[in-house]
C-alpha cells in the first residue's frame, strides 16, 4: 500500500512527496520516529523512575548531606541570628543579648530535648560542648524559678494554667479551650489582641509553650502551669513596659505583678552569669565563635574534616599532624588498591594467556576453576581466608609441618594489610581475568609466529608483537579491579584488623558507631567522586556497553 | 599435516638428574620436618636418583610393575613414618614420580610440543604451565579447605589430628545440624529466601522490558539512560549502602523488608539489562515484524516470538540479580533491621565475632548452590549462543 506515494506523486506534481493517508511523506515518517521514540521511552520509564527513586535519590541525598548543617541555626534560631553582628575577632565575649538569645534558644531545645543532639554535632567541630549543652538544659531552669517564685507567692494563680489562658488567649480559643475533651484535636493557640505590643517577650514564649504543649505533650493548656521561661519574659516585659492602659481579663493579677517589678525589690536578670555558673566553657570565646562558625545552613566543615582540615576564625586550616587520619587512610586505600590491582595483573597475565592459547574444550574445563571462584559468595571466600591465614590456621598449620616455620613464630598474615592484600588479590582475580581473557583471545596466534618467522627471538616477539595487543585488556581489567577495590569494605572489615582497613571501614564506622553522617558523607562523596572519574576513563577505553559478566 | 614428535628415550644420566632434582626439592620438606633440611635434599636426591636408574636399566616392559611396586614401596615407607596420614601422602607421591620417571626418561614430555624446539623453550613451557598451575591452585584452595572442614568434629577453623589421621571420630555433622537446628540461622535462611526472589522479581520485570526499550533503534539520551540503570554496579557498596541508609530513614523504608528489597532490586537491575541487551543484540526484528505481519498483535509477538528466543538471557540476567542479593551483605547490614537479617549478614557477623564453624557449613552449601547456579548459566549461555547462531552445536 505504501507505494501509493509514489503513484499520487505524478512528474508534473512539484508539492511533496505524500504517504497513504494524504500527508506529507516527511511529516508521516517523523510521526512514525516519533511513536518509536515514546514506545522506547515508554517501555524504559519504569524502571528509570524505579532507579532513580530507589538509588539515585539516596545518592543526593548522601551528597545533600555532606553539606548540609540546619540543626544549628533549627535549634537556636535567635542566637544565630543575634551572633551575626558578633565580631569574633575582637576576642571578646558576645554582648548579654546574645546570652539572652542563648537562654530562650536553650531553654526551648531543652524542653524538646534537641540540645543534646546539638550538642553531639557541635561536638565533631570542637570537644566538650556536648557535655556543656547537656549541663546547660538541666541548669538554665534555674534563672526563671526566683521569678515564678515571686509571682506565685504574690498570686497563687500565677502558677496555674488556666489564668494564664484567659491572659494571653483570645476569647474565642479560651472558649475552645473549656469545651475541650479528653479525645478530641487540641484547639490551635490564638493570641489575644494586642498582647503582642503589651508583652511582647512573654507572649513569643507562651506561644512557643502553647504550640509545644499542643504537637508534643497532647495536653490542655488550661492545666499546664507555663515554663520557668515564660516567668522570666514577663519579667523583661514588665520592667520595659508599661501595662497600666490594659484592661482585659487578669487585668489585676498582671498590674499587681507590675507594681512588684517596678517596686524593684526582685534580683535583676543575668543570664551571663548564670551561664557562667552553669559552666565556665561558656566564658571560652572559642565556643562561641564555633556555634557561630556553624550556623549557616550549609558548610563545608565536613569536607575539611575529611581531608584533615578544620575551620578556624581564619578560614580553613591544616589539623594537627597527630590529628590527621583521613589523609593517611586515603592514602593507604589508594597504595593498598594498586597493590591489588597489580598482584592481580600479575597472577591473570600468565592464566589469561594460557586460556586464551589452549584449545576451546581445555580452556574451558579450565575457565571452571576461574569462575566458580566469581560466582561463590563473597563472605564464603572470605571466610575461607580468614580460616587458612590465621595463626592457627591452615596455611600455618601446614607450614609448621612441614617445618619451613617454627611452632612458637608462626606468621601473622591476617589482621594487616597483608591479609587484605592476598585475599582480595584472591577474590578480584577472576574480574581481572575475564576481561584479558576476553581481550587476549582476538589476538591471532598468527602475528606471534609471523614475528619469529621473521627472526624474532621468543621473548621479541612477545613483547614487541604480542604484548601491545593485550594492552586494552590489563587496561580494562585494571581499571575495573582498582574501582572495585577501592570500595571494598567486607573483606578489609574481616581480615584487615586495625592497619588493613579502608576508607569504607571508616564511612561504616560514622554511620553505625560514631554516628557522624555528616562526615561519612562528606568521606562517601569524596570516595564517590574517584570511583566516577575513574568510571568515566573505563567508558573511554572500553566502554560500558563491554562490560562483560563471567563469559 | 602436523609433524609428529617422536618419544627418545633420553640418556640415563639426565633422568636420574632431573628425577633427583625434584626428589630434593620433597626431600626439603620430609628433611625440614625432620630437623634436617640438607640431610633431606641430599637424601631425596640420592634416593630418586637411584630409583629413576634402576627402573630406566630394566626393560620396557616392565614398566606398570615397577611403577605399582614403587608405589607400595612409598606407601609402606610412609605408613612407617607417618602412620594413615603418612601413607596416603606416600602413595600420592609414589604414583606421581612413577609417572613423572617415565615421562622424563621416555622423553614423552616432547610428544605435545612441535619437534623443533629447544630444550629451553621446552623447559620454559613447563615451567609456564607450572606457574598457571600454581595460580589455579591459588584460585580454588580457599574453596576446597572450606569443604572438609565443615565436617569437623571439634569447634576449631583448622583441621584436627583426628581429621588428618582419617579417623571418623574426628568427622561429624554436627555443624550442618546446628546450622538447621538453630533458630537464628534458620531465620535468616528464610529472610534471604523471602528476599532475594522478591527483589529478583522486580528487578528482571523492570529491567527485561526497559531493555527491550533500550535495544530499539531510536532511543533518545541512550546513553545518560545507560549510565543511570548501570550506576548501581559501578558505585561502591559502601557508598549505595550509605546513601539508601540517610534516605530511606527519612521516608521510613530503613529497617523494613520492602526497604531492603527496593535496595537489592536496584542493585540487581544493572546485571539484568547488561545480560538481556547483549542477547538483544543477537535478536532478528524482521522476526517481530514477521509475526506482526501474520496478524499477531504486539502482547502475543512479545509472548510467543521474542520471549521465547531471549529467554535464555533473562534468565542468566534473573540469576545474576537473584545471587547478587543472595550474597549481598553491605547494604542489608543498614537498610535492614535485626528483624531483616539475611545469611550473608549472619555470616558477618559470626565472622567478626568468630563463633564458631557453623559458618563454614553454611559457606560449603553455598558453595554448592553457587555451582548449581554456574552450571545452569553455563548451560543457558551456550543454549542462547546456539538459538541465536552464533556458535556451532
Amino acid at each position: 500500500m505504501t507505494d501509493t506515494a509514489a503513484t499520487t506523486a505524478t512528474p508534473e506534481d512539484t508539492g511533496p512527496m505524500l504517504a497513504a493517508d494524504g500527508t506529507p511523506l516527511k511529516r508521516s515518517l517523523a510521526r512514525a520516529l516519533r511513536a518509536q521514540k515514546m514506545r522506547a521511552l515508554a517501555l524504559i520509564a519504569p524502571l528509570l523512575i524505579f532507579v532513580l527513586l530507589t538509588f539515585i535519590a539516596p545518592i543526593v541525598d548522601m551528597l545533600f548531606r555532606s553539606v548540609e548543617n540546619q540543626i544549628v541555626s533549627d535549634t537556636l534560631p535567635r542566637t544565630t541570628l543575634a551572633l551575626k553582628d558578633w565580631d569574633d575577632s575582637t576576642g571578646d565575649l558576645p554582648g548579654d543579648d546574645i546570652f539572652f538569645a542563648a537562654y530562650q534558644d536553650i531553654f526551648l531545645a531543652a524542653e524538646a530535648k534537641t540540645h543534646t543532639r546539638l550538642g553531639t554535632r557541635l561536638n565533631y567541630e570542637f570537644t566538650g560542648v556536648s557535655s556543656l549543652f547537656r549541663k546547660s538544659g538541666r541548669g538554665l531552669d534555674d534563672i526563671g524559678e526566683v521569678y515564678q517564685d515571686a509571682f506565685k507567692d504574690l498570686d497563687k494563680d500565677w502558677d496555674k494554667g488556666a489564668p494564664w489562658v484567659e491572659l494571653m488567649g483570645s476569647d474565642d480559643f479560651v472558649a475552645e479551650a473549656q469545651a475541650w475533651e479528653k479525645g478530641d484535636a487540641l484547639p490551635e493557640f490564638e493570641l489575644r489582641d494586642g498582647m503582642a505590643d503589651l508583652l511582647p517577650l512573654t507572649a513569643v514564649a507562651y506561644e512557643d509553650f502553647a504550640r509545644f504543649q499542643r504537637v508534643e505533650e497532647e495536653k490542655s493548656l488550661l492545666k499546664e502551669e507555663p515554663w520557668t521561661l515564660v516567668h522570666t519574659m514577663l519579667f523583661r516585659d514588665l520592667q520595659a513596659q508599661d501595662v497600666s492602659g490594659y484592661s482585659g481579663p487578669r487585668a489585676e493579677m498582671l498590674k499587681a505583678a507590675d507594681a512588684l517589678v517596678d517596686g524593684g525589690e526582685l534580683p535583676p536578670l543575668d543570664v551571663r552569669t548564670t551561664f557562667e555558673k552553669i559552666d565556665k566553657d561558656w566564658m571560652d570565646v572559642d565556643v562561641w565563635e564555633t556555634i557561630k562558625m556553624y550556623s549557616p545552613n550549609y558548610t563545608n566543615g565536613y569536607f575539611l574534616n575529611a581531608v584533615d582540615m578544620q575551620k578556624t576564625p581564619d578560614g580553613p586550616a591544616w589539623r594537627d599532624d597527630d590529628e590527621r587520619i583521613y589523609g593517611l587512610l586515603f592514602k593507604r586505600t589508594m597504595f593498598m588498591s594498586l597493590v591489588i590491582t597489580f598482584s592481580c595483573i600479575a597472577l591473570a597475565y600468565p592464566v589469561a594467556f594460557l586460556l586464551s592459547n589452549l584449545p576451546a574444550r581445555t580452556a574451558n574445563l579450565l575457565m571452571i576453576l576461574v569462575l566458580l571462584p566469581f560466582w561463590t559468595s563473597l563472605l564464603v571466600r572470605t571466610s575461607a581466608w580468614k580460616v587458612m591465614l590465621q595463626q592457627q590456621g591452615v596455611i600455618n598449620d601446614v607450614l609448621v609441618w612441614i617445618g619451613l616455620v617454627d611452632d612458637a613464630n608462626r606468621l601473622v598474615m591476617i589482621n594487616n594489610q597483608l591479609g587484605t592484600i592476598i585475599a582480595m588479590t584472591h577474590i578480584l582475580l577472576p574480574f581481572m581475568i575475564l576481561p584479558m581473557y576476553s581481550v587476549m583471545s582476538t589476538i591471532p596466534q598468527t602475528y606471534v609466529r609471523a614475528a619469529k618467522s621473521l627472526g624474532a627471538t621468543n621473548w621479541t616477539a612477545f613483547w614487541r608483537v604480542y604484548f601491545p595487543q593485550s594492552v586494552p585488556g590489563i587496561g580494562a581489567g585494571s581499571i575495573l579491579v582498582f574501582i572495585l577495590s577501592i570500595g571494598y569494605y567486607i573483606t578489609p572489615e574481616i581480615v584487615g584488623g586495625t592497619t588493613g582497613t579502608f576508607i569504607s571501614n571508616r564511612i561504616a564506622y560514622h554511620i553505625s558507631s560514631s554516628l557522624n553522617w555528616g562526615l561519612a558523607a562528606a568521606l562517601g562523596t569524596i570516595l564517590l567522586a574517584v570511583v566516577l572519574i575513574l568510571y568515566w576513563a573505563y567508558d573511554k577505553i572500553v566502554g560500558i556497553d563491554n562490560v562483560k559478566l563471567g563469559g | 599435516m602436523a609433524v609428529e614428535t617422536q618419544a627418545i628415550k633420553k640418556p640415563l644420566g639426565f633422568t636420574a638428574a632431573v628425577i633427583g632434582a625434584f626428589g630434593a626439592l620433597f626431600g626439603v620438606f620430609v628433611g625440614a620436618a625432620n630437623g634436617s633440611v640438607l640431610g633431606g635434599i641430599v637424601a631425596g636426591f640420592v634416593i630418586m636418583a637411584a630409583v629413576a636408574a634402576g627402573a630406566m636399566s630394566v626393560d620396557r616392559k616392565m614398566e606398570a610393575p615397577v611403577k605399582w611396586g614403587f608405589v607400595i614401596l612409598m606407601v609402606l615407607a610412609g605408613f612407617v613414618l607417618g602412620g594413615l596420614p603418612g601413607a596416603v601422602v606416600g602413595a600420592i607421591f609414589g604414583y606421581i614420580f612413577g609417572l613423572l620417571i617415565y615421562w622424563v626418561g621416555m622423553g614423552r614430555y616432547r610428544v605435545p610440543l612441535p619437534p623443533y624446539l629447544t630444550a629451553g623453550q621446552v623447559l620454559w613451557h613447563y615451567a609456564f604451565r607450572t606457574i598457571c598451575g600454581a595460580i589455579f591452585v591459588f584460585l580454588i584452595t580457599p574453596i576446597l579447605v572450606v569443604m572438609p572442614l565443615s565436617f569437623n568434629a571439634e569447634n576449631f577453623f583448622t583441621f584436627t589430628p583426628e581429621m588428618l589421621r582419617f579417623d571418623p571420630e574426628g568427622y561429624s555433622l554436627r555443624h550442618y545440624r546446628e546450622f538447621f537446628q538453630s533458630s537464628d540461622w534458620q531465620q535468616a535462611l528464610r529472610n534471604s529466601l523471602i528476599i532475594a526472589p522478591l527483589a529478583t522479581l522486580l528487578s528482571v520485570s523492570f529491567g527485561t522490558l526497559a531493555a527491550i526499550g533500550l535495544s530499539s533503534e531510536h532511543v533518545p539520551f541512550r546513553r545518560a539512560i545507560m549510565a543511570v540503570l548501570i550506576s548501581p554496579m559501578i558505585v561502591p557498596l559502601i557508598i549505595s549502602a550509605a546513601g539508601m541508609y540517610f534516605f530511606y530513614s527519612r521516608i521510613g523504608l530503613q529497617g523494613t523488608l520492602a526497604g531492603v528489597v527496593l535496595a537489592h532490586a536496584a542493585l540487581g537491575i544493572p546485571f539484568v539489562i547488561i545480560t538481556v541487551t547483549a542477547t538483544l543484540v543477537g535478536f532478528d526484528r524482521s522476526l517481530t515484524r514477521a509475526a506482526a505481519n501474520m496478524g499477531a498483535n504486539p502482547v502475543t509477538t512479545f509472548f510467543r516470538v521474542q520471549m521465547p528466543l531471549i529467554l535464555p538471557g533473562v534468565i542468566s540476567g534473573g540469576l545474576f540479580a537473584f545471587i547478587t542479593s543472595f550474597d549481598e551483605v553491605v547494604v542489608v547490614l543498614f537498610v535492614g533491621s535485626a528483624k531483616q537479617q539475611t545469611l550473608p549478614w549472619q555470616m558477618f557477623t559470626g565472622l567478626r565475632e568468630q563463633i564458631s564453624p557453623v559458618i563454614l557449613a553454611v559457606a560449603t552449601i553455598l558453595v554448592v548452590i553457587s555451582i548449581g547456579l554456574l552450571a545452569t548459566v553455563e548451560v543457558l549461555r551456550r543454549r542462547s549462543e546456539r538459538l541465536r547462531g552464533m556458535s556451532p552445536g
